[in-house]
């Protein structure tokens, strides 16, 4: 099977039935999506599938073949950080870090379809990530820093 | 001094071995070594003394920073980050004493062969007891590149200034470099904890909000956690888990398995080449279980009550409870319980094992490294300088990851297969076989005069811990006692531990005391306090509440609640909308913390921001259900966590106290969020609820008549 990981090709002799995030995670060292419960219930595995948010641990691989996927490892491009990842940074929007990947693809995805969210949109799309550190304020605060940055501060 | 965890093991080491300090520097490599001796408190708060997993590290040091022959700055600590954001901390105690920037240091951390042994990360020790320690490393270290500088310069030492990782002769400006003054030297020098610190009143990079210092790690994917973390030709490993707790293995079929089986005792895993294998291979396996008839929750408080140990600590007690109680104005009973309730660290348990040679490394997330390190020696046989333990930064601990089993079992299934091997708990794993925060039973009795003053305190807590346990209000009678149980399940530390389920019953006790004289909870809490730094931050608190309080409504209701613990003062208000069909919505929580000089605002602001959202859940609605010895909800879509729906409006007020020692942060703050609630929703509500989690019983207190 081949699959497009962060614009990289690559090919994997595996179970079709088997988790992208394991396959990712264990088979390319692609270890930025996190296991967290492995029912799709934390989010911590988020990835995008064609620019959509998806639970990897719950994806078999078949889902993810030939689509292109997006890791948090392909958003910085030649060093420079994404202004998801720069805005989490200033919004001090973790503690143990665990989740942040997951929340990060998620508010891409997000902003992608939505630019300027208001703070009941980025809640509701962000339900289904867990910060079990409690830092939802700051990454709400990072989300709409990221929406500022991305559009020039424009709003709905 | 600050007591020990109740729930900690209190072991010596197996075995202790002493190399030389020279030893040390000849495994950094030259340059500048400071080693911090420890005092005899240190020692008895941090070093081995208390507990297993010695060290083979020179058993007299505390802390030790290294300027090797690059000029690279190292700082060497046992303590583990696990979100508590120590490693920034440390780095800017270090930075600040030492005159240096924060981005010119390393820590060092939670690696049993590098760093001086540590007796583990918890009870809030990193900021009053690591932090000094590491202050006074950066301190001498500064004074002995002064001695350097002069030496080398040939000028007058007073004259010099360290700053900005250079020393300066004021007079000429000429300047050398830390890495100039310690390039080809070989000196080691070895400190006293007497050391003078400067004044946090004259900080500049401590006491500063400086971003976490490996952020960019983190948001980028790069930072490996010990899950993360491959080696070559790595295989992976499952663990077979009985069907109920107690449950005995009768029989193993080990079915049709290209994986390999590995059966010693009672212990079964597989090992394959990748998850998929290794779980298919756990599927395959058919084992028989017997087991006798195991403990529900239905019955767990009863349960509690009944099995209270014999040989439990006496009562704190002054005065005549029974007299007082016989001749108060007023008198109140009432009993609080707490559920068990899990840790639910984001990363669960994991490890990676390597044997070669016939040393053991192992790669995992835990708040105990050089305790993990013992109890691999003693699984093994091995003598503690053949096992070393590695800590990456960990995915959260919150008290949960105290213990070694993942590290032995990933050591076992390398052992069997001959190579190294990774296990990552699941999910269901961390909840079943982990350990829980105790629940308990609370039951208090009080007496309080017509003009609002308490006169009599009986309290008694069964099982959930001693932390937190003496009230802070003056009462001239008092009884106060920590009652030991058996506990049906496995239990042990948590953030805060008892000190939440101490503050639940006691602030809660003394609301229903206030309303019982009808007094403003507010104003009896003050009457019955002295305590002037708690008094502080209950005015705080209540300042910024009431600067924008919203208008009172049908269905909403207002609660306070302060306490102490761990050397920290909070007080926390909560505003809710609750109706008794148990719908309860946390609209705005305004928590005030003080915990002596602040360290880092921002993150100081983080924990406490954080430890009152975690607490929604313990407060509301986690729980832990058993039955039969299985539990009933221990997966995260049985298990409810709280999520931004849940989010109220969070504000901190940070009372910061340059005049006194800085305290740990990390707990203290999770402690005022349920009684502020529960207060709350008694307003909003008519029903006083006297059990955590809180939403079950505010849905039973819906049928119950008035």
């Amino acid at each position: 099977m081949e699959l497009n990981v962060n614009g990289k090709r690559f090919r994997v002799d595996s179970d079709p039935d088997r988790s992208l995030l394991f396959t990712l995670r264990n088979s390319l060292d692609i270890t930025g999506p996190k296991y967290g419960c492995g029912e799709g219930q934390c989010g911590a595995c988020t990835v995008l599938i064609n620019g959509r948010p998806v639970r990897s641990c719950i994806t078999p691989l078949r889902a993810a073949a030939g689509k292109s996927i997006t890791t948090i490892e392909g958003l910085e491009i030649d060093g420079k950080l994404h202004p998801h990842q720069e805005a989490f940074i200033h919004a001090d929007a973790m503690q143990c870090g665990y989740c942040t990947p997951g929340m990060i693809m998620s508010g891409v995805a997000l902003l992608r379809d939505h630019p300027t969210p208001d703070d009941s949109q980025i809640k509701r799309s962000l339900e289904g990530n867990v910060c079990r550190c409690g830092t939802y304020p700051r990454i709400l605060a990072a989300v709409r820093m990221a929406s500022q940055s991305m559009t020039g501060g424009a709003r709905d | 001094m600050i007591e020990l965890e109740r729930y900690e093991l209190n072991e010596g080491p197996a075995y202790r071995f002493t190399p030389d300090r020279r030893d040390v520097l000849k495994l950094l490599g030259g340059g500048l070594a400071v080693f911090l001796l420890l005092d005899r408190d240190a020692a008895a708060q941090e070093s081995g003394r208390l507990r297993r997993g010695g060290s083979d590290m020179p058993q007299d040091i505390a802390a030790w920073l290294h300027i090797g022959p690059d000029g690279a700055i190292s700082v060497y600590s046992g303590k583990t980050e696990v979100g508590q954001n120590i490693r920034t901390s440390l780095t800017q105690a270090v930075a600040e004493e030492l005159h240096c920037s924060p981005s010119s240091i390393q820590m060092v951390m939670a690696d049993t062969d590098l760093t001086p042994y540590d007796i583990g990360t918890f009870g809030s020790r990193t900021t009053p007891f690591m932090a000094p320690q590491l202050r006074k490393v950066g301190a001498a270290t500064r004074e002995t590149l002064l001695d350097l500088a002069a030496a080398r310069m040939q000028v007058d030492r007073a004259d010099l200034t360290a700053a900005d990782g250079c020393v300066r002769d004021t007079k000429t400006n000429a300047k050398l470099s830390y890495s100039d003054l310690t390039r080809g030297e070989q000196i080691t020098k070895t400190i006293s904890a007497d050391t003078s610190l400067s004044n946090p009143t004259a900080w500049t990079i401590a006491g500063q909000p400086l971003d976490k210092v490996n952020a960019r790690e983190i948001v980028t994917g790069r930072h490996r956690y010990a899950s993360d973390f491959q080696r070559p030709g790595m295989l992976f490993g499952r663990v077979l888990r009985p069907d109920s707790y107690g449950a005995r293995l009768v029989s193993l079929d080990a079915g049709q398995t290209n994986a390999q089986v590995v059966r010693d005792g009672e212990f079964v895993g597989v090992v394959a080449a990748d998850e998929l294998a290794a779980d298919r291979a756990l599927e395959a396996l058919k084992p028989a279980w017997k087991s006798e008839a195991q403990r529900s929750s239905s019955d767990l408080f009863a349960y509690l009550k009944a099995n209270v140990e014999p040989e439990g600590p006496a009562a704190n007690e002054h005065g005549s409870v029974e007299d007082a109680l016989l001749s108060a104005d007023h008198k109140l009973k009432a009993t609080y319980t707490v559920a068990y309730i899990a840790h639910v660290p984001l990363e669960p348990r994991a490890a990676v094992a390597e044997w070669k040679d016939g040393r053991l490394t192992v790669w995992t997330g835990t708040q105990v490294p050089f305790g993990v390190r013992g109890e691999l020696a003693e699984a093994f046989g091995l003598p503690q300088d053949k096992v070393r333990v590695i800590v990456p930064d960990t995915g959260s601990g919150y008290g949960g990851k105290h213990t070694g089993e993942c590290a032995i079992e990933a050591a076992r299934l390398a052992k069997a297969a001959g190579k190294p091997v990774k296990l990552v708990w699941t999910r269901e794993e961390e909840f079943t076989w982990a350990y829980f925060r105790p629940a308990g039973v609370i039951d208090i009795r009080s007496g309080v005069s017509n003009a609002g003053l308490l006169t009599a305190w009986d309290y008694h807590n069964y099982n959930s811990g001693p932390s937190g346990l003496n009230t802070p209000y003056e009462a001239a009678h008092q009884r106060v006692q920590f009652h030991p149980t058996k506990s049906p399940l496995r239990q042990g530390s948590y953030r805060g531990l008892a000190a939440t389920a101490n503050h639940f019953a006691r602030e809660c006790h003394m609301d229903e005391l206030a309303h019982t004289i009808g007094m403003d909870p507010l104003a009896f809490r003050h009457k019955n306090l002295t305590n002037p730094r708690m008094l502080a931050v209950l005015d705080a608190a209540a300042d910024r509440f009431h600067a924008r309080a919203d208008a009172p409504r049908k269905g909403r209701g207002v609660g306070v609640s302060c306490g102490f613990e761990k050397g920290g003062y909070v007080a926390c208000c909560a505003q809710v909308i609750a109706d008794t069909t148990g719908k309860v919505k946390i609209e705005r929580v305004v928590i005030s913390f003080e915990c002596g000089a602040i360290v880092n605002p921002l993150h100081l602001e983080n924990q406490v921001e954080g430890a009152a959202i975690m607490a929604i859940g313990g407060a509301l609605f986690e729980g832990i259900e058993f039955d039969n010895g299985r539990l009933k909800n221990g997966r995260l879509s049985r298990y409810r966590v709280p999520r931004f729906s849940d989010l109220p409006i969070v504000e901190t007020v940070l009372v910061n106290r340059k005049d006194l020692p800085s305290a740990g942060a990390g707990e203290t703050p999770i402690v005022g969020l349920a009684p502020a609630v529960g207060n709350a929703i008694f307003e909003a509500t008519g029903v006083r609820v006297r059990s955590l989690p809180m939403l079950p019983a505010l849905s039973i207190g819906r049928k119950l008549p008035g």
